[in-house]
């Protein structure tokens, strides 16, 4: 098959796809009907990314919230008091993909708190606060150096940042749409110049487990 | 589904206010505090890009992740089908169509607590992932690049390849935002 022909059929399988319905954003910005408020919004429990890196003897976890802020924006930005984000962590040896640690985190007065890494109260969708407090910090403020609280080894921050992520969203769309037939180089980056609302933890890997564990992040709502 | 999500909220919280009278703790003043599940993400894109628009995002976001690969690793090796034009021919990791659509219908993020902490750094393959780690042009790659790599040129990288703004040496990492 000649190359244009096979960018041709490429497009159109892409355009059956659009007209599937799947509709891309990245790399989970408003992701979900769910977690998106109107005008596109996203919402307080729409999770943008998920880091996790290791620093010397420590693991880092970002976890952001609330993309594609503009900078008139960010001042105004709050994390949403309802919601808590949740690091779920599987470190068993089968790998069962069910959270063996959890280590969550809540936002209230102008704080954030960190519980755990501590066992789940239960597994599942439904999760509950896990007992006592690690550690706390005020929620750092726009425009203001990051605010970082430390206890028992772990390290918190919350406040906005520059979204970390980069992509050239675009012409990914225009792909997708069949108006491109591949992307240009150099890129044009979808994400700069907008903020995120980040949750920074940086944990001890010695209370996370051995060798390779699994994580993922979810946001979960205040019954 | 929503409904039943609700169901469950509440006889939690039944559950939780008997362990609360049961509870002597004076430390933890509300453990009965409960969530539930709005959203979900380890590895980046997997929802947008492998889940129809509407109530299957949703969906995806309200599946645990154990019950993700009986759930969608189907769906997935049909969708990497049609963003290829052509039946799936695998990856240069080495993965078929099924390995590969299974990996990622499972969506959690692999990470080493031993060694190095990448997305794909060249040499390590899915052991965390840093904040520079250009994770799309990995995806692209494995989806679009076949077997070699080397299929569908214009596709497997974006060109952008790297953050706006430079990342903190020390903690919090993350650049000041704009």
């Amino acid at each position: 098959m000649k190359n244009t022909t096979k960018m041709k059929v490429l497009g159109i399988a892409l355009l059956v796809i659009v007209a599937s319905g799947a509709y891309l954003i990245a790399a989970d910005h408003i992701d979900a009907p769910g977690v998106t408020g109107s005008g596109s919004a996203s919402l307080g429990s729409d999770i943008t990314d998920v880091y996790a890196f290791a620093n010397g003897d420590n693991m880092v976890f970002v976890v952001n919230t609330q993309g594609l802020m503009s900078p008139a924006a960010t001042a105004a930005a709050t994390f949403d008091e309802e919601v808590m984000l949740e690091i779920n962590i599987d470190n068993d040896a089968s790998k069962d993909h069910v959270e063996d640690l959890v280590i969550q985190a809540t936002f209230k007065d102008g704080k954030v708190h960190i519980h755990g890494p501590k066992a789940p109260v239960t597994t599942g969708l439904i999760s509950t606060q896990v007992s006592g407090t690690t550690v706390s910090a005020d929620i750092t403020e726009y425009g203001d150096a990051p605010v970082i609280g430390t206890a028992g080894g772990i390290k918190v921050f919350a406040g906005p940042r520059d979204d970390p992520f980069f992509f050239d969203l675009t012409t990914y769309k225009e792909i997708i749409a069949g108006t491109a037939s591949m992307f240009d180089n150099p890129g044009t980056d979808t994400f700069a110049g907008t903020n995120v609302m980040s949750l920074v933890v940086e944990v001890p890997k010695s209370q996370l487990g051995t060798g390779t564990i699994d994580i993922w992040a979810t946001s979960n709502r205040k019954n | 589904m929503k409904k039943l999500l609700k169901y469950f909220a509440t006889l939690a919280l039944i559950g939780g206010a008997f362990t609360f009278t049961a509870c002597s703790d004076d430390d933890d003043k509300d453990p009965a505090i409960t969530y539930t599940q709005e959203d979900q993400m380890a590895r980046p894109a997997i929802n947008t890009v492998f889940i129809p628009s509407g109530a299957p995002k949703d969906m995806f976001n309200e599946t645990l992740p154990s019950a993700m690969g009986a759930a969608y690793a189907t769906a997935f090796a049909t969708r990497l089908d049609a963003l290829n034009g052509v039946t799936y021919p695998g990856n240069a990791l080495g993965q078929d169509r099924a390995t590969f659509a299974g990996l990622l219908a499972t969506d959690v993020l692999n990470v080493s607590l031993t060694g190095t902490t990448t997305f794909f750094d060249g040499t390590n393959v899915l052991t965390g992932r840093a904040l520079a780690d250009d994770v799309i042009d990995t995806e692209l790659l494995l989806i679009f690049g076949g077997t070699a790599g080397t299929s569908n040129a214009g596709l497997t990288s974006d060109h952008v390849n790297a953050n706006d703004k430079a990342f903190l040496g020390t903690f919090p990492y993350l650049a000041a935002p704009f």
